[in-house]
């Protein structure tokens, strides 16, 4: 006898429904059911081995397809071999990619997964495996990314006893993952692997693990799809009254000097037209993060740029002197706020987000409203229309001082860097891949100053265009995102930014891209530092350039060659633009390497833990 | 301020890790932990005393409630409530007046001898934090030479009769 436990608390139907275009058959079908507040329940499940039916692994491959998956990133191992024989035998319906290392699946399911909307899948195996898919794992799950990763496990008749390649999977990700599992009966599968889907996409997205024994996935049980159903759902939001949005609406009505502080949360739930039309009707400026570049359009001329670190003076300087903060998709990151308790000291704040744990986390709020950022923002926007047109012209009137002030914070201190003659300086280098890619290339990167100049000096358009590692700062993630990227959307540009340091630690998967011909294209702004760390050492360390100089490195180029893609390389200001279009109209793979300016610094910065308006905009002496 | 969590969580492995490692993880305090059946065996109830100012109680309300396995969290303190724990503590305390004070600490606690030897007692305790503290600290002097405390557990009041007024800190000692 297996008891499955179910454990309601709410259906949320419309977020199945918010994934429609990547509905299953079964979505329609609870969709068509009618939800409402389901109490606690318990299905038992009689289930007698069967030894006609099919096995762990057969009914893993089923319920994969079920859910809609043809992709798979994985590396197989000796706990997971029964689920490779299966998946060679549906090797027309789910393709797999076999990456060249563990953190490099996770990275490309989940730059599959933030260019497509769709979850990310991955498969490995026990021990290393496991522990090599944990970096990813944790990057998904501060930047709120939908995966399903499965891990072998050694046979439950082995647990606990430090058999090969066991590791407690479970154990290790239970602080980085939404929910995980250990799957002790096959029959126990079908249903893991609806709840870890639904699970994966609904509310804040995020990671799920499924840690499959090697003898539960050679087992056979009886199995029919019906078993699909009566899944545990849990986390659902709560649903928001309509009071605490017009409540809202007039705190932003009667704001003089409001700023839309936006996140991640505008690509997540697909809040691009809304966040606009929102901020349009109301003349509201607005200052992204890093997750919430392009869900905004950083021309649009609303748009004050990135604001935190190293945000843009105006955006900072506008968030400092604001008497309300509309704060959509975000979580009040220390990235962002510098001194919690000098942040925005004068201002209201409302806070939308979907996770009502991030709400009064950091910051507490005037007005909370925790929902998904496209409801709440349409929500706004309809309200906000149907105000008389009279009073909306009054609010607009009403904050022209604050456009004057702020259009004056941006005409003393915008963007700028001094240019060279002689050497490539890092910030032309965007400006230069902006122009050839006409602005519309994905772009993924990893972290650190590299990071900052694509932020600062690529105008994005629209959201899930730029894929990099926000809350984790992950080197090595940019790559692999890419490939992932470049598979979900074939006919796109995608360009990876990244640094010589960060190239190197997953530079392997080059042989993934060239294997299944991905032809992403590599901008390495090589500077022969860790850049980031090395401009902290020269700012607040004295100088102390502690191990830092990473110049013995790689001839790049050959590095290309050597694994069949195209290397380039610039070096002088002059071979910029010729190097970056001559890897733009190249078919395949291409490598480029830009030997940029050694000392360059991202300004503007705030110290961490300063006030954001105290930020420093140029290095002394330059 | 000391605040009295209740959890109901599945009675599956491992639930109870991912709410005490969502503890450590976050520097949330845990001055006691129980863990029980509840009506249902198949949801456990996880009793937690923490401390904390109303904004740490509240984030780890819904830090707990974004655990996919647990059904409910409630800050048991918020309303009228009972708190029991107890404790089981052997005293040094051969025949004589030792004994007599033993027992008779005993009797006003309403506590409970459960063992006996020539030399020393077990007695059994329990009633509120407060009530099992002071027991203990009378006990002291006469030599206490182990002590297992339970932690707390917790229940709100019924619905108060109308006319009576809310108890809300429960009695203790003499009644």
């Amino acid at each position: 006898m297996n008891q499955i436990y179910i454990s309601l608390k709410k259906i949320n139907f419309t977020n199945i429904a918010h994934n429609a275009k990547f509905a299953t058959p079964l979505a329609e079908e609870l969709m068509s059911a009618q939800p409402s507040i389901v109490e606690v329940v318990r299905k038992q499940v009689s289930v007698e081995p069967d030894l006609s039916g099919p096995t762990g692994a057969e009914i893993l491959m089923d319920a994969l397809i079920y859910e809609g998956v043809d992709t798979i990133f994985g590396y197989p191992g000796g706990a997971v071999l029964h689920i490779y024989d299966e998946l060679w035998r549906v090797r027309e319906r789910i393709t797999h990619y076999l990456v060249r290392h563990e953190q490099g699946a996770v990275h490309m399911a989940e730059g599959y997964a933030r260019a497509s909307g769709r979850v990310g899948v991955v498969l490995v195996t026990s021990g290393p495996g496991a522990t090599n898919a944990v970096t990813g794992i944790a990057n998904a799950y501060m930047d709120s990314t939908p995966l399903v990763v499965i891990t072998g496990q050694v046979p439950k008749h082995l647990i606990g006893t430090d058999a090969f390649q066991e590791v407690d999977t479970v154990g290790i990700t239970r602080p980085c993952v939404k929910h995980n599992y250990l799957v002790r009966e096959a029959s126990d599968i079908a249903g893991v692997v609806r709840e870890a889907f639904y699970l994966a996409r609904s509310g804040r997205p995020g990671p799920v693990v499924i840690d499959i024994p090697k003898d539960v996935s050679a087992a056979r049980t009886t199995y029919s799809r019906l078993d699909h159903v009566g899944f545990p759902f849990s986390n659902d939001v709560a649903r928001v009254e309509r009071a605490s949005f017009s409540q809202a609406l007039d705190a932003v009505l009667n704001a003089k000097r409001p700023v839309l502080y936006v996140g991640g949360g505008i690509a997540n739930s697909g809040a691009d037209e809304s966040l606009r039309s929102f901020a349009e009707t109301l003349q509201l400026p607005v200052a992204p993060t890093l997750m919430g570049l392009g869900g905004f359009p950083s021309a649009h001329p609303l748009c004050l740029g990135m604001l935190g670190m190293h945000g843009t003076y105006a955006a900072n300087m506008a968030v400092a002197q604001s008497d309300l903060l509309i704060a959509v998709g975000v979580r009040f990151d220390d990235r962002v706020t510098g001194k919690l308790a000098t942040f925005a000291p004068n201002a209201r704040v409302i806070h939308i987000d979907i996770d009502p744990a991030n709400i009064g986390k950091n910051v507490a709020p005037t007005f909370s409203i925790a929902a998904d950022a496209r409801q709440a923002l349409s929500e706004l926007l309809d309200l906000s229309r149907g105000q008389a047109k009279d009073k909306l012209r009054q609010s607009i009137g009403a904050r022209e001082i604050w456009w004057e002030q702020i259009r004056a914070w941006q005409r003393s201190q915008p963007l700028r860097f001094t240019g060279s003659l002689n050497q490539i300086k890092p910030q032309t280098v965007i400006n230069e891949l902006h122009r050839l890619t006409k602005g519309e290339a994905i772009i993924t990167t990893d972290v650190g100053q590299h990071q900052m100049w694509v932020a600062q000096f690529y105008p994005f358009k629209r959201s899930r265009q730029l894929i990099t590692s926000g809350g984790l700062g992950t080197m090595g993630f940019g790559l692999p995102a890419a490939i992932g990227a470049q598979l979900a959307l074939p006919q796109q540009t995608v360009f990876v930014v990244v640094g010589d340091g960060g190239f190197q630690m997953t530079n392997q998967e080059l042989a993934t891209a060239i294997q299944y011909e991905l032809p992403v294209k590599i901008l390495i702004m090589n500077n022969g530092y860790l850049g980031m760390v090395r401009q902290w050492q020269e700012m607040f360390y004295d100088r102390t350039y502690s191990e830092v100089d990473i110049s013995v490195a790689p001839d790049f180029v050959k590095l290309a060659e050597a694994y069949g893609a195209l290397g380039l390389r610039a070096e002088r200001p002059s071979e910029l633009h010729d190097v970056l279009a001559a890897a733009l109209a190249h078919k395949g793979v291409v490598v480029v390497d830009v030997v940029i300016s050694k000392e360059e610094n991202v300004f503007p910065i705030v110290p961490a833990g300063a006030n954001s308006s105290d930020m420093i905009l140029q290095s002394e002496g330059v | 301020m000391r605040h009295t969590l209740s959890i109901i969580v599945a009675d599956q492995p491992g639930e109870l890790s991912r709410i005490v490692g969502l503890f450590s993880a976050r520097g949330f305090n845990i001055e006691t932990i129980s863990v029980g059946e509840t009506l249902d065996p198949h949801w456990s109830r996880v009793t937690i005393v923490t401390r904390g100012d109303d904004r740490t109680i509240e984030q780890i309300v819904k830090q707990c409630e974004r655990l996919a396995r647990v059904r409910e969290v409630h800050d048991v303190t918020t309303r009228p409530h009972i708190e029991r724990e107890m404790a089981l503590i052997t005293v040094e305390a051969s025949a004589g007046v030792a004994r007599q004070e033993v027992l008779s600490l005993v009797s006003v606690f309403r506590a409970k001898v459960v063992d006996i030897s020539h030399s020393q007692l077990i007695v059994e305790a329990s009633g509120n934090k407060e009530k099992v503290d002071t027991f203990i600290e009378l006990l002291r002097p006469i030599g206490i030479t182990d002590i297992t405390r339970t932690g707390h557990i917790a229940i709100n009041r019924l619905a108060s009769v109308e006319g009576v007024k809310e108890r809300n800190e429960d009695e203790y000692l003499l009644r």
